[in-house]
């Protein structure tokens, strides 16, 4: 069991390395709890060669980016287990969200919410950039988002200069630091599928015991 | 009636809305998004938010009813709805009656929301008369007549 698992890290590695290498094009999550703003938003973004990834509202942004907590619990059957390593490792690939647009006001969890939980997350999605959007000016409102980590505050509508603007800033940055987080990025995924690999062995040592005793 | 002629038309309407401070430079920007593969996208936002904002008048419209007293927190979140979705695409008369509903909530002046909300019914419906007309033109002008982006 443990060589099995050594062999399949080992090919999980080498696979992630190349689909975590840079591609040109930026991928956007965008948040809004608004119909019709959520076709502008892809739209604009679409037209600005971007990526795009909607979503209706902050649950689902972190459901989509995998941190909604639901995907870690103990005492998983083998093929469920092996179902959560291939969510979680399709999540990591494909997700790779480059940046975060999210409207303020939503119901149930708001922009400012969203943005707390991602900068609060492990380093790889806390780097991720959130940008704000809100139809109203409000300067306290803008300051806590900036305080909080927001990239940036933009008032609603929002303009296709406003995502040129932001996509320019966000590839510059996204040039830079893909070599350094590549692989760190690969470590860290090897070093979770490592807990997790031992885990299993553990699951599957525990089942045994249990089924010899029965 | 031959291309130039409708395509003076069209902007002879589009003109006439701007000028009687209906639509603003928001509507340009989402003509700006249009291109060959999306030649409706305009119509397509509008016509999501014609399906929006009937949602919203109905609940607004409900709310207003369960009077003693009116839940005007109610009412201002419905109405900032309603004028987000205005303000996407441009229909700048509309916002305005929308923020103006909004102080009267905030305030709580119930006499004030009722008669704002009758306003901006008015408004909204004179608006989308008016943006029916121009769409249906400038289809059957044909797509090169909106768009205004090259591929």
């Amino acid at each position: 069991m443990a060589i099995t698992g050594e062999i399949f890290r080992q090919n999980l590695t080498e696979f992630l390395e190349e689909s975590l290498s840079p591609s040109s094009e930026l991928h956007v999550l965008a948040v809004d709890d608004s119909l019709v703003d959520r076709h502008v938003i892809e739209r604009l973004l679409k037209v600005s060669s971007c990526k795009v990834t909607v979503v209706e509202s902050g649950r689902r942004a972190l459901q989509y980016l995998g941190l909604d907590g639901e995907t870690g619990s103990l005492g998983l059957d083998v093929s469920e287990f092996w179902y959560l390593v291939c969510g979680v490792v399709l999540t990591l690939v494909s997700a790779k969200v480059n940046l975060i647009m999210t409207d303020y006001s939503m119901p149930g969890m708001t922009g400012y919410e969203l943005l707390k939980k991602i900068k609060q997350e492990s380093s790889m999605f806390r780097e991720i950039p959130v940008v704000i959007m809100s139809s109203e000016n409000v300067l306290t409102r803008i300051d806590r988002c900036l305080e909080e980590g927001a990239e940036e505050f933009l008032l609603k509508p929002v303009k296709l200069s406003d995502v040129r603007r932001l996509k320019d800033f966000i590839m510059k940055g996204k040039v830079k630091e893909v070599e350094k987080k590549s692989l760190k990025r690969s470590t860290i995924v090897c070093n979770i599928l490592t807990h997790l690999t031992s885990m299993r062995s553990v699951t599957i040592i525990a089942l045994t015991i249990i089924l010899k005793e029965c | 009636m031959d291309r130039n002629q409708s395509r003076r038309q069209i902007a002879a309407m589009k003109q006439s809305l701007f000028d009687q401070g209906l639509l603003d430079e928001q509507f340009i920007q989402l003509e700006e998004l249009q291109d060959d593969a999306n030649p409706n996208f305009v119509e397509e936002i509008v016509t999501l938010h014609y399906r929006d904002s009937s949602r919203l008048i109905s609940s607004i419209e409900q709310a207003l009813k369960e009077r003693n007293p009116l839940d005007f927190n109610k009412l201002d979140t419905l109405m900032h709805q309603f004028k987000g979705s205005s303000s996407s695409i441009g229909a700048k008369k509309v916002k305005a009656e929308c923020n103006l509903f909004r102080e009267y909530c905030r305030a709580g002046n119930a006499e004030g929301c009722m008669r704002s909300f009758q306003q901006l019914k008015k408004e909204y419906a004179a608006l989308r008369k008016k943006l029916e007309a121009y769409f249906q033109l400038a289809r059957q002008a044909g797509p090169q007549e909106t768009a205004c982006r090259s591929k």
